[in-house]
C-alpha cells in the first residue's frame, strides 16, 4: 500500500508543479500580449524580425548539442501536427480524436514507397499528402452527422482501425515489427542528412502551416469556418454551406498530418504501429486544448511546452500521460480557455483581463451546447 | 462450431452489457459520455485481484471488493472531475473524462506495473455439452452474474423510491431538483451503481480471460459504447440488447473473418448504426432545439 502513496504523492507534486508552470506561463504570454499590442509598428516588426532571426538561426546556436536540436525538431513536428488538429478542432469545432492515424498513414505511404518503390522522398511526400487528404475526405462525410463526443469516438474508432489494419496487414505493413531503412530526402542529388537539413525541412513545413492557418482565419472561407463551429444553424441561415466547410477542416488538417508524418518517416528512417496509438492523438489533442483551443499562437506554445517538459523533466517522464489526464480535467475546471485564448490575440482595446472570459465563450459556443 | 462460437457470443455479450449498462445510465441521467468507464472497468479488476491474491479474501468478497472499490473510484471521479465542470459546455465534460481516463489508466500502470498480471485459476472450469451449445462454468457463471445483476438494477430503478428519483432526474434534472430530489446525490448514485456493474464486467473478463492489465479497459469502454448507441443511448433495455448483439457479432466475426480485426468490428457496427439509425434500436430520436 505504501508504494500506491508514493505514486500519489509524486503525481500530485509533478502535477502540481506543471499546472503552476502553465499557469505561470499564461499570465507571462498574457502580458506578453499587452505589451505586444501596445507597441507601435516598428517596434513590433522589430520584435517579429528578432524571433523570426532566432528561429532561423537556432541550429547555429545549438551547434555543439545534437539532443538540444533532435527535440527542436520534434517541437516542430509536433507543432505541425497539433495546428493540423487545429483546423478540425480550432477552426472547424470537430472534436477528432483520431488525429494520430493520418498521421500514421502518411509514414506508412512515405516508409512503402520509398523503402519498396524506390520513389524520391518528395514525390513520396505528395503522394502521402494526397493519401491522407483522402482519408480526411472519407472519414470527414460520415462524421459530418455527428457532433461533439459521438464524432470523438467514431474518430477514435476510425484511429483504432487505421492502426489495426497497420498491425494486422503483414504483407505490406510487415506487422507489428514496423520498416527499418526508409531512406533521408536529397535536394538536387545532395542528401540531406544532417540533423539541421531535417530542422530546415521541418521549418518550412511548419511555416507553411502557420501561414495556411493565418491566410484561412483571415479568409472569407475561415470566417464561415469560424461563423460554422459558433453557430451552425445560424451560419447556414446566411447561406454558408456548412457541409464543404467541415470537410474541407477534416481534409485540410490531415494533409498537413499526412505531410508531418511523411517527414516524421525520414527523419527517424523507422515506422512502426506504436507510433501512431491513441496516446499520440491525445497528446496532440492536449497540445491543442493547453495552449488554446483555436488560437495559432496557443497552439504553437501548448506544443512546445508539452515536447519540452517530458524531456527535460526525466523524472516525470515515467508520470507523463498520467500527469496529462490530470493537467487536462484541472485546465477544464480552472482554465478553460487555454494558456493563449483567442481573444486575447485579437490584442488592441482588450489585452488579457477580458480576454480570459472572452476566450471562454469562444470555447463554450465551440462546443456548440446552449445549456445553462 | 457455430453453436460454440454462438455460446461464446452470449457470454461475451453479457459482458459488454454489463458495461454499457452503466455507460448508457450515466448517459441518460448527466449526457455525459463516460470516457472513463472502460477504466473504471479495469480499476475493478484490478481491485478484486489485490483483495483475491494479496488481501486472500474468499473469491465472492473479492468479487465485491472490487465493485466497492470501483463505485468508490467513480463516486471520486463524479466528485472532483466532471462536478465542477457539470454547468459548463459538454466539450469541457467530455475533455474532463478523456482526461480522467488517462489518469487512471496510467495510474494503475504506475500502481501495480504495466505488464499483464494472471488472475488465479478461481473455479473449477467444466465444460457442458448440450443441444450442440458447448458451455463452460465460467460462462454459466458470466451469463447468470450478467442476468442476476440486471435483475437487481432493472428493481432498482423501476421499483425503488431511489430509482424513480433517477427516471424524473434522467427527465429533467431542473423539475427534479424543483420537486425536492437531491439530484447531486442521484448523479453520484448513478455513477456508483454504473462504475459497480462496470467493475463486475471487468472482473468476469480477468476470471474468463486469466488477464488483468491497465490497458484492459480502453477497447471495452468503446465497445460499451457501441453497444449503448445500439440500443439507442440511454436506454437500459437497449443497452442489454446492444451488448449481446455486440458480443455475437464480434465472436461470429472473429470465428469467420479474421481475429485480428476483431476490436475493428465493433468500430464498423458503430459508423454503420450511426450512419442508418443514429438513435438506435429503443432511442427516441431527438430534434434538435433551435
Amino acid at each position: 500500500m505504501a508504494h500506491v502513496f508514493q505514486v500519489l504523492i509524486n503525481l500530485f507534486l509533478a502535477t502540481g508543479a506543471l499546472f503552476l508552470l502553465i499557469k505561470l506561463l499564461s499570465k507571462i504570454f498574457d502580458w506578453g500580449t499587452i505589451r505586444f499590442t501596445q507597441l507601435n509598428a516598428s517596434a513590433k516588426r522589430l520584435l517579429l524580425a528578432g524571433i523570426v532571426i532566432l528561429i532561423f538561426t537556432w541550429p547555429l546556436l545549438v551547434a555543439g548539442q545534437p539532443y538540444v536540436l533532435r527535440t527542436s525538431i520534434i517541437v516542430l513536428l509536433y507543432i505541425v501536427l497539433a495546428l493540423s488538429l487545429n483546423f478540425v478542432l480550432g477552426f472547424a469545432g470537430q472534436l477528432s480524436m483520431g488525429h494520430s492515424a493520418f498521421y500514421g498513414i502518411g509514414a506508412y505511404v512515405t516508409a512503402l514507397l520509398t523503402v519498396n518503390m524506390h520513389l524520391s522522398f518528395w514525390l513520396a511526400l505528395l503522394i502521402s499528402a494526397v493519401v491522407a487528404a483522402c482519408f480526411g475526405f472519407i472519414l470527414g462525410i460520415p462524421t459530418l452527422r455527428l457532433k461533439g463526443d459521438y464524432l470523438a469516438i467514431t474518430t477514435i474508432g476510425f484511429g483504432e482501425i487505421v492502426r489495426l489494419v497497420l498491425v494486422n496487414w503483414t504483407e505490406v505493413t510487415r506487422g507489428p515489427a514496423g520498416i527499418p531503412g526508409i531512406p533521408s530526402p536529397g535536394v538536387f542529388g545532395m542528401v540531406l542528412r544532417s540533423s539541421t537539413a531535417y530542422y530546415y525541412l521541418l521549418l518550412l513545413l511548419a511555416v507553411l502551416t502557420v501561414f495556411i492557418s493565418y491566410r484561412l482565419w483571415r479568409s472569407r472561407l475561415g470566417r464561415g469556418l469560424i461563423a460554422v463551429r459558433d453557430d451552425e444553424i445560424a451560419a447556414e441561415a446566411m447561406g454558408i454551406n456548412s457541409t464543404n466547410l467541415k470537410v474541407l477542416a477534416f481534409v485540410l488538417g490531415a494533409t498537413i498530418a499526412g505531410m508531418a508524418g511523411s517527414f516524421f518517416a525520414s527523419f527517424i528512417h523507422y515506422v512502426n504501429p506504436d507510433n501512431f496509438t491513441y496516446m499520440e492523438s491525445v497528446v496532440i489533442l492536449c497540445m491543442v486544448v493547453l495552449g488554446g483551443v483555436g488560437s495559432i499562437p496557443g497552439v504553437i506554445v501548448g506544443a512546445t511546452v508539452l515536447t519540452i517538459l517530458p524531456e527535460t523533466l526525466r523524472d516525470i517522464a515515467t508520470y507523463r500521460y498520467a500527469i496529462y489526464g490530470l493537467l487536462l480535467i484541472l485546465m477544464m475546471i480552472i482554465r478553460p480557455q487555454g494558456m493563449i485564448s483567442v481573444a486575447s490575440l485579437k490584442g488592441g482595446e482588450s489585452g488579457a483581463h477580458t480576454g480570459d472570459k472572452r476566450g471562454y465563450q469562444i470555447f463554450r459556443r465551440l462546443s456548440g451546447s446552449k445549456q445553462c | 462450431m457455430f453453436m460454440e462460437q454462438v455460446s461464446n457470443g452470449l457470454a461475451l455479450g453479457s459482458i459488454y452489457a454489463l458495461t454499457a449498462i452503466g455507460f448508457t445510465m450515466v448517459y441518460g441521467i448527466i449526457s455525459l459520455i463516460n470516457f472513463a468507464h472502460g477504466d473504471i472497468y479495469m480499476m475493478g479488476a484490478f481491485f478484486a485481484l489485490t483483495g483475491f491474491a494479496v488481501f486472500k479474501l474468499p473469491l465472492f468478497i473479492a468479487f465485491l471488493f472490487g465493485m466497492a472499490g470501483a463505485a468508490l473510484v467513480g463516486l471520486m471521479l463524479a466528485r472532483f472531475a466532471y462536478r465542477p465542470v457539470f454547468n459548463a459546455p459538454r466539450i469541457n465534460l467530455f475533455l474532463c473524462a478523456i482526461g480522467a481516463a488517462i489518469f487512471l489508466e496510467n495510474f494503475a500502470m504506475l500502481v501495480w506495473g504495466p505488464e499483464t498480471q494472471s488472475f488465479p485459476q478461481v473455479i473449477n472450469n467444466q465444460v457442458y455439452r448440450a443441444f450442440g451449445f458447448t458451455l463452460s462454468t465460467l460462462q454459466l457463471i458470466i451469463l447468470g452474474t450478467g442476468i442476476v445483476l440486471m435483475a437487481v438494477l432493472t428493481y432498482i430503478v423501476q421499483y425503488t423510491k431511489l430509482g424513480r428519483a433517477m427516471r424524473c432526474t434522467a427527465q429533467d434534472m431542473n423539475a427534479a431538483k424543483l420537486m425536492g430530489i437531491n439530484t447531486n446525490r442521484i448523479v453520484y448514485f448513478t455513477f456508483a451503481l454504473g462504475s459497480a456493474l462496470g467493475a463486475a464486467a471487468g472482473i468476469l473478463v480477468g476470471m474468463y480471460y486469466k488477464a488483468v492489465f491497465p490497458m484492459m479497459g480502453f477497447v471495452p469502454g468503446l465497445k460499451a459504447f457501441v453497444a449503448a448507441v445500439i440500443g439507442g443511448i440511454g436506454s437500459i433495455p437497449g443497452a442489454m440488447l446492444g451488448g449481446i448483439i455486440m458480443g455475437l457479432a464480434e465472436s461470429l466475426g472473429a470465428a469467420y473473418i479474421s481475429s485480428g480485426y476483431r476490436d475493428a468490428i465493433a468500430f464498423i457496427i458503430l459508423i454503420f448504426i450511426l450512419l442508418v439509425k443514429p438513435a438506435g434500436l429503443f432511442g427516441k430520436s431527438v430534434r434538435e432545439k433551435v
